[in-house]
């Protein structure tokens, strides 16, 4: 003869209830303690303190670039020619795979800034290269033009504009 | 025979934990096959790999540094100051390359044999998961010198999953500790890369033990009937592998004494240069064919889908052949497509080495001169120019290929299983075996 307790009649064993409580809150409990052994690996507090880079753009002459460095990766600034510009603004905007106008993409259009790492799978572009005259990459062939979009080859996206603003007329902070 | 000790230490042991007799029980009681060739030797080859990897790769990392001002020079203390420091570096760096021949021989083996269809599923995926676990050690361990080709690969590799929608970009950053590949990964990886190849000895115990399980497969495909089919392993086996062996290390050491930087790549002899890419990355050899499979793709993410699932497929293999017979060697149809997907995996590995932007063939002659997509004209006669008339590209090449690699396991392999017409099979390995020795045939030919 077994005894029953009231709980049962209904369906539902208390045992039941302390199954589901007991191995929920183990559940959770679980995550919990995991969290922090996943968490450690994303980018730490020095890692993430904003940096920021200052350029003088002084030295740059019309038609070169330099490559500075924010956040440990390398940035273009370009001084582009009036060729340049006009190519880059004559792009009928909607035939692009990432549709964004010139204007879009500079503060002044002589100053085209932006982050150096092709949006394929990371390598840094070259320079003056290309089918549109633009950026190279040469590891799997993305063809970037003069505003630094992605014309031809894997990479789905334009190169990236990072934040950044004009300090005065020859000087800008990245970041 | 069971094991049954004399000595009475041995006996107070193994009442207490009966190891010795696991030991004793594999290598005598274990019943082989009696007919299996040297494509047999391959995976006690890459055990004794996995054991120069461990101990040679222990022995680095007493010398090694993995912070990324210290570590590429530190390698090259290694190489020129550390007593034969050289040695042990080469040993791990072609090791690793060694690793993967006999694994890529291991497996090819297997798919010739049928050595993945039941009762031996289980077994052939616990492979494919030591396959990929070296992978990822192998990755690892190549940007641990902190070489331009360490250091690109491992943002190639690690961008990859940039490719995943919406959280792909913070898994990344999460991969990296940082918002490129720098010293946070390089420590992490160096974690890893000392870590996995536990791991991998680990998965190799579950990999025997399920051998063990129902046995090795061999060159007829059928199992074992009775006595008259098998052999203890030992001696028999032992012998037959430690000769393999023998061979195996002459083919390593004459890389390694002759040839150690002929696997590798110059440009890693370069330090890493977070600014600037090498003109030609390449992966390491033994990544090419999944590399050459993730350049076919015109599309990110199709291309790493598809690179991934090159491998995962593998793991269908059992359900996707449905031949009932294991062996090629009675599979008139097979036999002949398994060395075609042979071929293609080497043109795929070599396709993974060659330029993204390149022709494979190319024919030059007169063309006519376009602009903007216009043929130009002069006084009604169309400009001609020196051009190229036809040309194969790479990337083309590797379309074909990998579709090639994909139609074998999706399509031809059920099919053929299915319409095929296997030879008669023998009634037992031993029938098998007396069918082919040779006193056999001068009897017969007398
Ligand atoms: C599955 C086994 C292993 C494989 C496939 C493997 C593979 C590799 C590869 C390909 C390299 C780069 C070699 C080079 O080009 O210089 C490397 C480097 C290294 N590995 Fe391993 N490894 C394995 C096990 C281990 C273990 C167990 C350790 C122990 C800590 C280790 C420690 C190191 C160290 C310190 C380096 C950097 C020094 C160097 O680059 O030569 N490896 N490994
Ligand atoms: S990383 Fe630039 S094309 Fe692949």
């Amino acid at each position: 003869m077994t005894t029953t307790t009231p709980g049962e009649e209904d369906g539902v064993k208390r045992r039941d209830f302390l199954y589901v409580a007991a191995g929920g809150l183990g559940a959770v409990g679980t995550a919990a303690a995991i969290w922090p052994f996943i968490s450690q690996m994303n980018p730490s507090a020095d890692v993430l303190a904003l940096s920021t880079t200052e350029v003088d753009l002084e030295g740059i002459e019309v038609g070169s670039e330099i490559t500075t460095v924010w956040q440990g990766k390398p940035v273009f600034v370009r001084h582009r020619t009036g060729e340049e510009i006009k190519k880059a603004e004559d792009v009928v905007v909607a035939e692009l795979p990432d549709p964004e106008p010139d204007a879009d993409r500079v503060i002044k259009p002589e100053w085209l800034v932006m982050i150096g790492v092709c949006t394929h799978l990371g390598c840094v572009p070259v320079k003056e290269q290309g089918e549109y005259d633009g950026w190279f990459c040469p590891c799997h062939g993305s063809h970037y033009d003069t505003s630094g979009r992605i014309r031809k080859g894997p990479a789905p996206l334009n190169l990236a504009i990072p934040p950044y603003e004009f300090l005065d007329d020859s000087n800008i902070k990245i970041g | 025979m069971s094991f049954e000790p004399k000595n009475t230490a041995v006996k107070w042991v193994e009442d207490r934990l009966p190891i010795m007799g696991m030991l004793h029980h594999a290598l005598y009681e274990y019943p082989t096959p009696k007919n299996l060739s040297y494509w047999w030797t391959f995976g006690s080859l890459a055990g004794v790999v996995l054991v120069i990897q461990i101990v040679t790769g222990i022995v680095l990392a007493m010398h090694y540094t993995p912070h990324v001002d210290m570590a590429f020079n530190s390698v090259e203390h290694i190489m020129r100051d550390v007593n034969y420091g050289w040695l042990m570096r080469y040993m791990h760096a072609n090791g690793a390359s060694m690793f993967f021949i006999v694994v890529y021989l291991h497996m090819f083996r297997g798919l010739y044999y049928g050595s993945y269809k039941a009762p031996r599923e289980l077994l052939w995926w616990l492979g494919l998961v030591i396959f990929l676990l070296m992978m990822a050690t192998a990755f690892m361990g190549y940007v641990l010198p902190w070489g331009q080709m360490s250091f690109w690969g491992a943002t190639v590799i690690t961008n990859l999953f940039s490719a995943i929608p919406v959280v792909g970009e913070s898994i990344v950053s999460w991969l990296w500790g940082g918002f490129s590949v720098d010293n946070p990964t390089l420590n992490r990886f160096f974690s890893l890369h000392y870590l996995l190849p536990f791991v991998i000895v680990g998965v190799v115990i579950l990999h025997i033990w399920a051998l063990h399980t129902n046995g090795s497969n061999n060159p007829t495909g059928i199992e074992i009937k009775d006595g008259q089919d098998s052999i203890p392993f030992h001696p028999y086996y032992t012998v037959k592998d430690l000769f393999g062996l023998a061979i195996f290390l002459i083919f390593f050491s004459a890389f390694l004494f002759y040839a150690p930087n002929y696997m590798g790549h110059p440009d890693n002899y370069i330090p890493a240069d977070p600014l600037v890419t090498p003109v030609h990355i390449v992966p390491e050899w033994y990544f090419l064919p999944f590399y050459a499979i993730l350049r076919a793709v015109p599309d990110k993410l199709g291309g790493v889908l598809l690179m991934f699932g090159a491998i995962a497929v593998l793991f269908a293999l059992p359900w996707l052949d449905k031949s009932r017979v294991r062996s090629a060697r009675f599979r008139p149809i097979y036999k002949q497509v398994f060395w075609v997907f042979v071929l293609v995996c080497v043109a795929l590995t070599y396709m993974g080495a060659q330029s993204a932007d390149g022709n494979m063939v190319e024919f030059r002659g007169m063309v006519p001169v376009e602009i903007n997509g216009v043929v130009q004209m002069k006084d009604g006669v169309v400009l001609m120019e020196e051009g190229i008339t036809f040309a194969l590209s790479n990337v083309l090449v590797s379309q074909l290929l990998t579709a090639y690699y994909f139609l074998h396991l999706l399509v031809l392999l059920p099919m053929i299983g299915l319409f095929e017409r296997p030879r008669p099979l023998p009634a037992s390995i031993a029938e098998d075996v007396l069918a082919k020795s040779p006193a056999k045939e001068e009897a017969s030919n007398a």
